[in-house]
């Protein structure tokens, strides 16, 4: 089983990282938990989710460390570090998250979400950014999954929308291939 | 039908509840169950027959839902905890007037306004009845996706088969966590089973009533006999309750809702170090699966019971068991949720305390 924290400032698109990614998982014929966090959120505000997907059925919905982390801010940073599991992996957004990682036991990944989204067509894509960076490097799910479960979650309405999805997957996709590690 | 989607508990609840032949909700917004609310909302709209009311307050709410109930609707509202104590004047009367209902209660910290985190402070409210007066409401207690959308079905099935409130215990996690759940074909309300005691017009028939003031005492006498009867029917046919590893085990964690899902994470990772430890769920809170524990105590002395408050359904295991077993007891309240690493702890330290190594 493998758990996945995805936290960042409310309006990256967090929540839908998590949800497209578990929804994806689903449709690889994964037993899947989606937790987000919930309550007296607000734009600007922290949120975060944690995704669990397993070949067995899954009990504990919670994480008492992650394998991975998806941190698209600086706060999130600060508070997740710590809780990733040794040998974990963490995906940064190094377009927002300036400082360094201090853990040595863990693989960190740099990745100029917000640079990366303007150059594929909308910086409101950042999250389709990692996300697809997090496909090449965790091997969780592929692009094609990831673009079926968003066609599931948006009914296939938007296509202009998930036009730009695919090039910003795409775009995380490639950056992330051609080898960033810090 | 039978493809999956993920989909939030919340929402599993609300989308079965009209799948089960549910046409009215009347409630009041209260975190963390909006979603519930919401869904409903947009999901009766979209229904010729269905009737969704955002309630002026949750004492509102509950006496609408009487009202429908008395007119033969399968009807239901949904709140978190300050809410549900609300509403408890509501529940008595459902079940002096043998009105079915279903109540979702999506748990928060408490008491008092609390918090809005997941928790399981009000198994004693629920499993003891609620509100004022004898009686007692059928609580289940789902461990999150699939098994919300088949409960919630069972919920109206007991309801109008006992006519009597059913309780759905959750909690905030399980309200907002998503998970793969295949929905059950939806019924039509039409052909659901006919109540023939519902006020629907005496034009043709002598009238009926539905009442709860019986100011003479041998009537009303007469009908908590009646109440008393129908608890002992529901008490012998309804018990539910799920084994896990139980077959070998030394000791049995007792555990309900989410904080099962956490102990069955912490009995993976002691069985993975040799620990011959079980999980006892009870699906039914009220009635309590006493007949199914007792059992287990043919072969298991120790249990510890798990919960996410200060110890409340840990008097139902010690009823159960009557003797046949020492009681431990873990809780973590007030919305704060323990994490399989810690309940592994706590099993291990048990485990050792009790010399259960060296048992053959």
């Amino acid at each position: 089983m493998k758990k996945t924290i995805f936290a960042g400032f409310g309006g990256q698109g967090v929540l839908m990282m998590g949800y497209a990614f578990a929804v994806a998982a689903m449709m690889d014929g994964k037993h899947v938990t989606y937790l987000p966090s919930y309550g007296a959120e607000m734009r600007g505000g922290t949120a975060n989710c944690t995704v669990a997907v397993s070949d067995e059925e899954i009990f504990s919905p919670v994480a008492s460390s992650p394998d991975f982390g998806v941190i698209m801010n600086r706060p999130s940073m600060i508070r997740y570090e710590s809780a990733i599991k040794p040998g974990g992996k963490i995906l940064l957004n190094s377009s927002l998250v300036d400082m360094d990682p201090s853990r040595k036991d863990i693989e960190v990944f740099r990745i100029p979400a917000n640079e990366l989204a303007k150059k594929a067509g909308s910086d409101q894509t950042l999250n389709m950014i990692m996300l697809g960076a997090f496909s090449v490097i965790t091997g969780m799910t592929s692009l094609e999954s990831i673009m079926a479960a968003l066609a599931e979650i948006t009914k296939g309405k938007k296509a202009a929308l998930m036009k730009l999805n695919r090039a910003s997957l795409d775009v995380g996709f490639e950056y992330a291939k051609q080898g960033v590690r810090s | 039908m039978n493809e999956k989607v993920l989909m939030r508990g919340s929402h599993v609840i609300a989308e079965s509840a009209i799948r089960a032949g549910c046409r009215f909700y009347a409630g009041y917004p209260i975190t963390p169950q909006n979603e519930f609310t919401e869904y409903m909302a947009s999901a009766m709209a979209g229904l010729e027959d269905g009737t969704f009311i955002q309630a002026e307050s949750e004492i509102a709410a509950i006496n609408m839902v009487i009202g429908a109930s008395m007119a033969g609707a399968r009807a239901m509202t949904s709140s978190s905890s300050p809410g549900i104590s609300l509403k408890q004047e509501g529940i008595s009367f459902l079940a002096a007037q043998e009105l079915p209902a279903v109540i979702v209660n999506t748990m928060r910290g408490g008491p008092g306004m609390g918090n809005i985190a997941p928790s399981q402070g009000d198994y004693f409210q629920a499993t003891r009845g609620g509100g004022h007066g004898d009686y007692r409401t059928i609580v289940l207690a789902p461990g999150g996706g699939q098994e919300l959308a088949d409960l919630t079905g069972k919920a109206f099935d007991y309801a109008d088969r006992y006519r009597t409130p059913v309780v759905i215990l959750a909690d905030g996690m399980m309200g907002q966590m998503m998970e793969p759940v295949v929905l059950h074909k939806a019924v039509d309300p039409a052909e659901l089973p006919p109540k023939p005691w519902r006020l629907s017009g005496a034009a043709g028939r002598p009238s009926r009533y539905i009442r709860s003031l019986l100011l003479d005492i041998a009537q009303e006498e007469e009908r908590n006999w009646k109440l008393a009867r129908k608890y002992d029917n529901i008490t012998r046919e309804i018990p539910r309750a799920e084994s896990y590893l139980t077959e070998d085990a030394r000791l049995v964690v007792v555990a309900c809702g989410t904080a099962a899902r956490i102990a069955k994470g912490a009995i993976k990772r002691v069985r993975e170090i040799g620990l011959k430890v079980g999980l006892f769920r009870p699906i039914t809170l009220w009635p309590y699966p006493k007949r199914a524990l007792c059992e287990l105590s043919r072969s298991v002395r120790e249990y510890l019971v798990f919960e996410m408050n200060t110890g409340q359904m840990v008097e139902d295991v010690k009823l159960s068991l009557e003797g046949r077993g020492n009681v431990h007891f873990y809780g973590r309240p007030g919305g704060s949720v323990a994490t399989p690493d810690e309940i592994a702890k706590v099993v291990n330290s048990l485990y050792h305390r009790q010399r259960l190594e060296e048992e053959s």
